[in-house]
């Protein structure tokens, strides 16, 4: 950060390191390469562990890895065996992937904020290029992008959950009927309409906005000289142990509850 | 800030991918291990509770044979105590005849040795006789001749 103002640090963490200099708030061609290399490695990760695990998974006495894979496996199995009132082949993978996958982004907050994009910054002057132009967030959830394609997929299956629990007849009737009556028509579109959208905006900003401001608040700290970023450092990192557990959690419950509500015949 | 549809359709992608690969290699076997685990334990429990109750059956029947075991070896002790008291009194009887014998013989034995006694002595006392007869008479008597007569004497004496 030695030259530049703390408001160029701060945006500078900010940006993206993507395929094109799209600067708009919706970009159609600009690849958030960071949030995908660091979210698919992260999912890896995730998917190797309890691969392994799964491989070696034995009914006798179980390793320390398997102990674990298992914890995490009951406890996703018994979140949605309390709501949801189904098959659980499909739910119950679709539930641990999020909390562990969107764990596994968050934990990337924990990480110091100036380790990795300076490192990346270490690594571009070394093979030329200009540093300043070294841009690189390594907190998936903290990129909308990761967020909204958790959201707009648990968007899609609570409609193909709906049609699966109740039929597509029974989903318009739902959806034009409900929740009052057949007389008032256009207000329970418009109601349901903005019920249906807010499932998704609130599931995606709601993670995208904790976590994010999560980082902000580091780089904030980390504006600070260096013997004043301890007191701060520590505790909002203690605090954000916290956050990164309940912010997956909350991911995996509520699409969890929105795939119930979907799915059950008679709602309210 | 920067929402970005290509990022948003490709992460969707991953996530699809990621979540077909949780449902047919991770979930499953691991549910798997659980189920048969929890059956095994389900079992194992089972089975103590079937070994505790057959303990239970076990101890009683050895507590009834023993109860058994003892009444029989209380009935074995009074007999053989029976047996015992009156192979005494057999032997005190034995041992009664047997010193009563005994005493008769002993009896018949002295009365024997006795007339013996008798015998020698008369005979001796005959041949005094006859002796002091000849040194009376002062000449021998022919004691081949005189037998009868001497014999006669010993047996009056």
């Amino acid at each position: 950060m030695a030259g530049s103002s703390p408001a160029e640090y701060v945006t500078h963490h900010l940006k993206h390191w993507s395929s094109s200099e799209d600067a708009g708030f919706i970009t159609m061609d600009a690849w958030h390469i960071d949030t995908l290399i660091f979210s698919t490695v992260l999912g890896l990760i995730f998917l190797t562990l309890f691969r392994i695990a799964a491989v070696r998974a034995t009914s006798g006495v179980p390793g320390k890895l398997q102990n674990f894979v298992e914890i995490m496996v009951d406890f996703v199995d018994q979140s949605v065996k309390d709501s949801f009132d189904g098959a659980r082949t499909f739910i119950g993978p679709l539930a641990l992937t999020i909390f562990c996958w969107v764990f596994l982004w968050n934990c990337m907050d924990l990480i110091p904020v100036d380790l990795i994009p300076s490192l990346w910054a270490m690594g571009h002057s070394a093979l030329g290029h200009d540093p300043a132009h070294a841009y690189i967030r390594v907190v998936p959830s903290a990129d909308m992008s990761a967020t909204f394609a958790l959201s707009l997929s648990v968007f899609i299956l609570i409609f193909v959950y709906s049609f699966k629990g109740k039929g597509v007849g029974g989903f318009a009737k739902e959806f034009l009927t409900h929740p009052f009556g057949a007389k008032l028509l256009p207000f329970n579109v418009i109601l349901n309409t903005v019920e249906y959208l807010a499932k998704p905006l609130s599931l995606a900003l709601r993670l995208f906005g904790n976590l994010y401001a999560g980082e902000l608040i580091f780089i904030l700290i980390a504006l600070l000289p260096w013997w004043a970023q301890i007191i701060p450092g520590l505790g909002w990192m203690i605090f954000h142990i916290l956050v990164v557990t309940l912010q997956a959690f909350i991911m995996m419950t509520l699409t969890i509850v929105y795939l119930s509500m979907a799915h059950a015949h008679d709602e309210h | 800030m920067q929402a970005s549809i290509p990022s948003i359709v490709g992460q969707m992608i991953v996530f699809a991918i990621f979540v077909l690969f949780t449902m047919k290699y991770v979930w499953p076997p691991i549910i798997k291990a659980m189920e048969e685990r929890r059956a095994k334990i389900a079992d194992g429990l089972a089975a103590a509770e079937k070994g505790a109750q057959a303990l239970k059956a076990a101890s009683s029947k050895a507590d009834d044979e023993l109860k058994v075991a003892r009444t029989q070896a209380q009935e074995i002790l009074a007999t053989a105590n029976k047996q015992a008291t009156q192979m005494i009194e057999q032997a005190k009887t034995a041992a009664t005849t047997e010193a009563e014998r005994i005493k008769a013989n002993g009896a018949a034995e002295v009365q024997r040795e006795l007339a013996q006694a008798k015998d020698a002595l008369r005979k001796q006392v005959g041949e005094l006789a006859v002796l002091g007869a000849a040194k009376i008479l002062k000449r021998e008597i022919d004691a081949k001749a005189h037998a009868e007569v001497l014999g006669d004497l010993a047996a009056r004496v």
